[in-house]
């Protein structure tokens, strides 16, 4: 049976707080995954047995940054270059930092704006 | 200790089917340290549903790699489906599970050709191959296609398939399936493959389960996990028993990989058998107004297709989490200390996609 999912709300100060516990507690980082609206949305998600729950935190399009989560996940090094290079989040912390070099863009941060904003009930777009 | 030195691997490389570079830091022949670049050929897919309609960005899903294709489309319709509460027909279920195996079988036995090429094993590579065309005929004669399906929905699937056709299908595939058992063989018991593959390119269950690792990796260093557990699509009508191995090494996931072709070859002959009639496609009505991460496995593993939408006809966000990008991290801890001439082997068994991790 597909698991219900559950997306807890967070500030981003208690993100490696969160995080640490998944990873006490046996859960495997899924993806970390970033949405542009009128903020950046970052959603971590974490699986462990047939449980699959994320975290939700909000940061501002400008100058957003969090911190990283590679002191708990190495593996989140990839998500964090990813989403550093296409929105323009830095990770404070990160063990594996390519400074922008992880993918090679034409256009520098092309996911950080979105024409899908919805601006009276009609997207942008 | 020997001398330090920077070997650039790729990103063109006989064993790479696709370009990912890594600088290999070794010293004298072993490896000591893999740093991987990526994005040469990062096209920014996911960008474009602001722009597509809901219903058109299906057939750039279906794009994101030309060897699981048909999941990339399904796992994005099933996504929206979930949001749109779409109740899919029964028949469209099972269609998509029947699909669903073939992939996994022909992407299985392509890689099961480019590992015995790297080897240097040319009459197993010409085999593995030969016996995928036999799932390709299948695949072109289900659906019109033999890389891009086009036969995702949202709310079904795009054409039906009479129960005729199926079973005539799933008798070339027991044909398939009996040469196949002959050719594992080969993969299971012949002293060079052995040679190459056994011990070679550790990964421990500890390290594959904390660093990420998903699928054929995962489950080759003994963690039971497969998403189609779940029970999507018509998985929760089939018995599914994840392939184990306990190995942790290049052996144990290519032995998953085997196994994993003759579970999907008996899947397909149990669906072509089981396929209920009915309709195969729900109109949807509305537009998509929510959010869901979709699980699905794919031949390389457990995929996530997260979708967002927010009552209009674009989407605010479609984003892919690819096996591939998710076996990069344990890609690199199982490098460290390899030998030099081992690199090309372990790479390509995690299988790596990357259209896939770079759509």
């Amino acid at each position: 049976m597909i698991p219900e999912q559950v997306i807890h709300e967070i500030e981003p100060a208690a993100l490696r707080e969160r995080t640490a516990a998944y990873r006490r507690d046996g859960w495997r980082l899924v993806q970390i995954c970033s949405t542009t609206l009128d903020v950046f949305e970052l959603s971590y998600s974490f699986t462990k047995d047939d449980r699959f729950e994320h975290l939700r935190l909000r940061l501002p399009l400008d100058g957003a940054q969090v911190a990283s989560i590679t002191g708990e996940y190495f593996g989140a090094f990839a998500y964090e270059n990813e989403i550093h290079d296409l929105f323009g989040i830095r990770f404070d912390g990160l063990k594996l930092d390519y400074l922008g070099n992880f993918f090679k863009t034409s256009v520098s941060k092309p996911f950080a704006t979105s024409m899908c904003v919805v601006t009276g009930g009609k997207a942008n777009g | 200790m020997g001398e330090r030195t920077v070997i650039p691997f790729g990103p063109q490389h006989p064993v790479l089917p696709e370009p990912i570079h890594i600088d290999l830091v070794v010293e004298d022949e072993h490896v000591v340290e893999a740093i991987p670049s990526f994005g040469f050929i990062h096209r920014g897919l996911e960008k474009l549903v602001e722009k597509k309609d809901f219903h058109e960005f299906t057939y750039v899903a279906e794009r994101v790699c030309g060897i699981c294709s048909y999941i990339h489309g399904m796992g994005y319709c099933q996504a929206v489906e979930t949001v749109m509460n779409i109740q899919v027909p029964l028949r469209a279920k099972w269609l998509r599970s029947f699909w669903c195996e073939l992939s996994r079988a022909h992407s299985h036995l392509l890689w099961a050709g480019l590992l015995a090429d790297a080897f240097g094993f040319e009459n197993l590579f010409m085999q593995c191959w030969r016996i995928r065309e036999t799932v390709l005929d299948v695949i072109e004669e289900t659906t019109g296609g033999r890389v891009i399906f086009g036969s995702a929905k949202i709310g079904g699937v795009r054409r039906d398939v009479d129960n005729d056709t199926l079973k005539r299908c799933a008798a070339k595939i027991a044909f398939a399936a009996v040469e196949f058992e002959e050719l594992k063989k080969v993969f299971r018991d012949d002293y060079s493959v052995k040679q190459r593959l056994c011990g070679v390119g550790m990964l421990s269950r500890d390290d594959a389960w904390a660093l990420g690792a998903v699928g054929p990796t995962l489950r080759g260093s003994g963690v039971r996990t497969d998403t189609r557990l779940e029970g999507y699509a018509a998985y929760g009508e089939l018995k599914i028993e994840p392939i184990v191995e306990t190995a942790c090494d290049s052996y144990a996931r290519c032995m998953v990989r085997m196994h994993e072709i003759t579970q999907s070859f008996d899947l397909i002959q149990e669906i072509a058998a089981r396929t209920p009639e009915g309709p195969v496609f729900e109109k949807p009505s509305g537009y998509p107004n929510g959010e869901y991460f979709a699980r699905l496995e794919q031949p390389r593993g457990e995929v996530i297709y997260y979708v967002k939408g927010n009552g209009t006809k674009n989407l605010s966000r479609f984003r892919v989490r690819t096996p591939t990008f998710a076996n990069i991290p344990p890609l690199l801890h199982m490098l460290q200390g390899c030998e030099l001439a081992d690199v090309g082997l372990i790479v390509l068994t995690i299988d790596p996609c990357i259209s896939c991790a770079e759509r």
